[in-house]
C-alpha cells in the first residue's frame, strides 16, 4: 500500500468527538508514531514530490556576531504590538500582544501589553522610593536596593486590563485579529517581596481596610485595593520573567494583584496608605466603573473572570487547505486554575474536551490544545473555559443578556465602550478558507 | 537522637509561631514622619480627608480655565481634538451601556473632581495649580454640570457636602472581596 494511502486511512480512524472533525485530545498520546505519519502523510499527500537538498548560504560562512541583548530574527519583524498614541501626543497609550502570532503560556517583555495613561516614565532606580503609610504603627520607606534584599517569591500571574475585548461590546462583530480584540492581557512570571511582608514590618492597625497604592508617574496614577486581597497573595513585583521590569510595565517595581483588573496592578509603585476606606480614585470611580444595560453601574469589580479565546487559527491567519489543524488557544481566571476547556467547530452544538498544557497554574494563562480535521467546509471555532471555582465562561447570549451590546457597531477598534467582557470568541471559517469573526 | 529531632523541631515551631517569621524579615524600610511624607500624601477621600486649605467659585474658576485647561478641553470644556469628550452634560446612563460618562451623569463623589484636576491637571504640568486654582476649577466643573451655583464657595468644608446626581448609581460588584 502506498504510505501516503496508509497515512490517510490512519488518521480517518483517528475518533471523532464531535462535530466537524473535532478529534480526541488523547490522540496525540494514543496515536504516538502512526498518529504523527497519518498526520505527516495526509499534509504532504498529492503534493509535488520535496526539492532535492542543498547548503544555503548561512551554511556556508560564519555568521553575525553573538549581541550582548539578542532580538528576534528579521524574518520575525512583523511579530510586534500594534499601538493606539504612535505619536505620544497629550493622552494615554497602549501596546497591544500578538496572541495570534505567539505560542505558549509565557509572554515575552518585549512583546507584554502595557497601558500608560501619560507616558512611561523614566524613573531612576537609584532614586526611586517606596512608602508605607498611613493606618500603621510606624510609616516607613523603602529603596529599591534594600527591596532586593529581601525574602523573594516568583509566580505565574495573567495581568489583563478590564478593557481587554471592549470591541466585542459591538453588536455586530467587528474584523480583527486576537491582538486587536484581546491584546491587552499577558502572562509572566513575576518575581517580587510578598506585600504582606512589608506591611507587616510597618505595622498594620486592625481598622485598616484598604490600601491605597499609587506610582510614581505624572498622573500619580492611585487605587483602592481592600486589604484582604494585599494581605492574600499580592506582591511587590521587581522581575519579569526573569529580568527588571520593563518600563511599560512599572520599572522599577509595581503592585502584582494576580487575577485583580489591570490597572489595580499599579505600575511605578512608590506609596501605600492604609485607610478605612476606599479613595474613590477618577479610576475607580469613572473609568472602570462598568455602565450596565438599566443605568446602574458596577463598582469595584476587581476580578478578571474565567475567559478564553482560540489563538490558532484565528482572524488574520490562513488555512492552507483541508486536512489535519491544531486548534490552540489561551484561558485565565481571576479565581484560580482553569480546570476545563471545550472547543466546538460546529459554532457551539457540540463541544469536545481540549487538552490541558501542564502544570496549569493559578490566575495565570493555561495553553488548551485539540487536534482538529478540517473536512473544507464551513466551521465556526469557538473555545470556552471553566475554573477551579466552577465558574463557566458564559455564551455571548449570556454575556449579553446581562451586560448588554452596543446600539451601533463598533468602529473605532481602540475604543472602550465597556469593561470586563469575558464570553466566547467565535471564528468563523468559509470553504475558501478565510477566518472572520462572528458571532455564534 | 534520630527519634528525637522532629519533636524537638515541632515543639520550637509551635512556641515561637508567627513572631518568629516576623522576626525574620529584613526590616530594610527606614522610619519616616507623616510630615515628611505630606509631598505625596494627595488623595483626597470621598468625604473630604485630605483637601487642602483654599477655595474657589465657579467664577473665578472660569478664568483659571481658560488659562489652564481650555487649551486641551476647549473653551468652556466643550472638548477639543486633543481631548474631545465634552467636561459636562451626557445622556442619562439609560441611554446604552456606551453612553459617555460625565461629571455630571456619571461621578459619585464631588472629590473625585479635586483629586484628578489637583494631582494630574494640567496634563502637561500635573501639581503646578494652588489649592485656590484646584477648588476655582472644580467649583467651574461642578457648575458646569448645573450641580451648584455659580457663586458656590468651594473649600474643604463645602466640596464634600455636594451631593452628585449619580451618588446612588453604584452595585458593589464583589462586595465579599471587600
Amino acid at each position: 500500500m502506498e504510505p501516503n494511502i496508509r497515512a490517510r486511512q490512519e488518521l480517518e480512524r483517528l475518533e471523532v468527538v464531535a462535530g466537524n472533525g473535532l478529534l480526541n485530545r488523547r490522540a496525540f498520546l494514543r496515536g504516538g508514531a502512526a498518529f504523527a505519519a497519518a498526520v505527516t502523510g495526509y499534509t504532504v499527500a498529492g503534493s509535488a514530490a520535496a526539492e532535492p537538498l542543498k547548503d544555503d548560504p548561512w551554511s556556508l560562512e560564519m555568521g553575525a556576531v553573538t549581541p550582548p541583548l539578542q532580538t528576534p530574527s528579521r524574518f520575525e519583524k512583523h511579530v510586534v504590538r500594534t499601538l493606539s498614541n504612535p505619536n505620544n501626543e497629550l493622552r494615554n497609550s497602549h501596546a497591544r500582544t500578538p496572541h495570534h502570532l505567539l505560542n505558549g503560556t509565557i509572554t515575552p517583555n518585549s512583546m507584554h501589553f502595557s497601558i500608560n495613561h501619560s507616558g512611561l516614565p523614566d524613573i531612576d532606580p537609584a532614586k526611586h522610593r517606596l512608602v508605607i503609610h498611613g493606618m500603621v504603627r510606624q510609616p516607613l520607606v523603602f529603596t529599591v536596593e534594600s527591596l532586593l534584599r529581601y525574602p523573594m517569591e516568583s509566580r505565574m500571574a495573567f495581568v489583563e486590563c478590564s478593557g481587554n475585548s471592549a470591541p466585542m461590546f459591538s453588536n455586530q462583530p467587528v474584523q480583527a485579529t486576537a491582538q486587536a480584540l484581546h491584546g491587552l492581557v499577558s502572562c509572566s512570571e513575576w518575581t517580587g517581596v510578598r506585600l504582606s511582608t512589608l506591611l507587616d514590618e510597618a505595622g498594620i492597625d486592625p481598622k485598616a481596610k484598604w490600601v491605597i497604592a499609587e506610582g510614581a508617574d505624572s498622573l500619580a496614577l492611585h487605587r483602592s485595593v481592600p486589604m484582604k486581597k494585599a494581605l492574600d497573595d499580592a506582591m511587590v513585583g521587581l522581575y519579569q520573567n526573569g529580568e527588571r521590569l520593563m518600563p511599560g510595565n512599572g520599572y522599577p517595581m509595581r503592585l502584582l494583584l494576580p487575577g485583580y483588573q489591570g490597572n489595580m496592578n499599579v505600575k511605578f509603585l512608590r506609596r501605600l496608605k492604609l485607610t478605612e476606606g476606599p479613595a474613590m480614585s477618577y479610576y475607580e470611580g469613572k473609568i472602570y466603573s462598568q455602565l450596565l444595560p438599566d443605568g446602574k453601574a458596577y463598582r469595584f469589580h476587581f476580578l478578571q473572570e474565567v475567559k478564553s479565546f482560540i489563538t490558532h487559527p484565528s482572524f488574520g491567519l490562513k488555512m492552507n487547505g483541508p486536512g489535519y489543524y491544531e486548534i490552540s488557544g489561551i484561558a485565565y481566571s481571576g479565581n484560580g486554575r482553569i480546570s476545563r476547556v471545550m472547543v466546538s467547530a460546529d459554532g457551539g452544538k457540540t463541544w469536545a474536551q481540549a487538552a490541558l498544557q501542564e502544570p496549569v497554574h493559578s490566575k495565570a494563562f493555561a495553553r488548551f490544545r485539540a487536534p482538529w480535521r478540517w473536512n473544507g467546509g464551513p466551521a465556526v471555532l469557538q473555545s470556552r473555559a471553566w475554573d477551579e471555582a466552577g465558574n463557566a465562561q458564559p455564551t455571548r447570549a449570556e454575556f449579553v443578556a446581562v451586560r448588554g451590546e452596543t446600539k451601533k457597531p463598533v468602529t473605532n477598534l481602540l475604543s472602550f465602550p465597556n469593561q470586563h467582557y469575558n464570553s466566547i470568541t467565535s471564528w468563523g471559517i468559509a470553504s475558501d478558507g478565510e477566518i472572520k469573526h462572528v458571532y455564534a | 537522637m534520630c527519634t528525637l529531632k522532629p519533636s524537638v523541631a515541632l515543639v520550637l515551631a509551635l512556641a515561637f509561631g508567627s513572631g518568629a517569621a516576623l522576626a525574620q524579615t529584613p526590616r530594610l524600610g527606614k522610619p519616616i514622619s507623616e510630615a515628611d511624607i505630606k509631598a505625596w500624601d494627595i488623595a483626597v477621600m470621598p468625604d473630604g480627608t485630605g483637601l487642602p486649605p483654599g477655595s474657589g467659585t465657579a467664577t473665578q474658576g472660569a478664568r483659571v480655565f481658560a488659562e489652564k485647561c481650555s487649551g486641551c478641553h476647549g473653551e468652556g470644556g466643550k472638548g477639543s481634538p486633543l481631548a474631545p469628550a465634552p467636561l459636562f452634560g451626557g445622556a442619562p446612563l439609560t441611554s446604552g451601556i456606551e453612553t459617555p460618562k460625565t461629571i455630571g451623569n456619571f461621578f459619585g463623589y464631588s472629590t473625585i473632581v479635586f483629586d484628578f484636576v489637583r494631582r494630574a491637571m494640567p496634563f502637561s504640568q500635573p501639581r503646578t495649580l494652588t489649592g485656590d486654582e484646584v477648588y476655582a476649577a472644580t467649583a467651574y466643573l461642578l457648575w458646569l454640570n448645573k450641580i451648584i451655583g455659580e457663586n458656590d464657595v468651594m473649600d474643604a468644608k463645602t466640596l464634600p457636602q455636594v451631593k452628585m446626581p449619580n451618588r446612588d448609581g453604584f452595585i458593589i460588584r464583589f462586595p465579599d472581596k471587600i
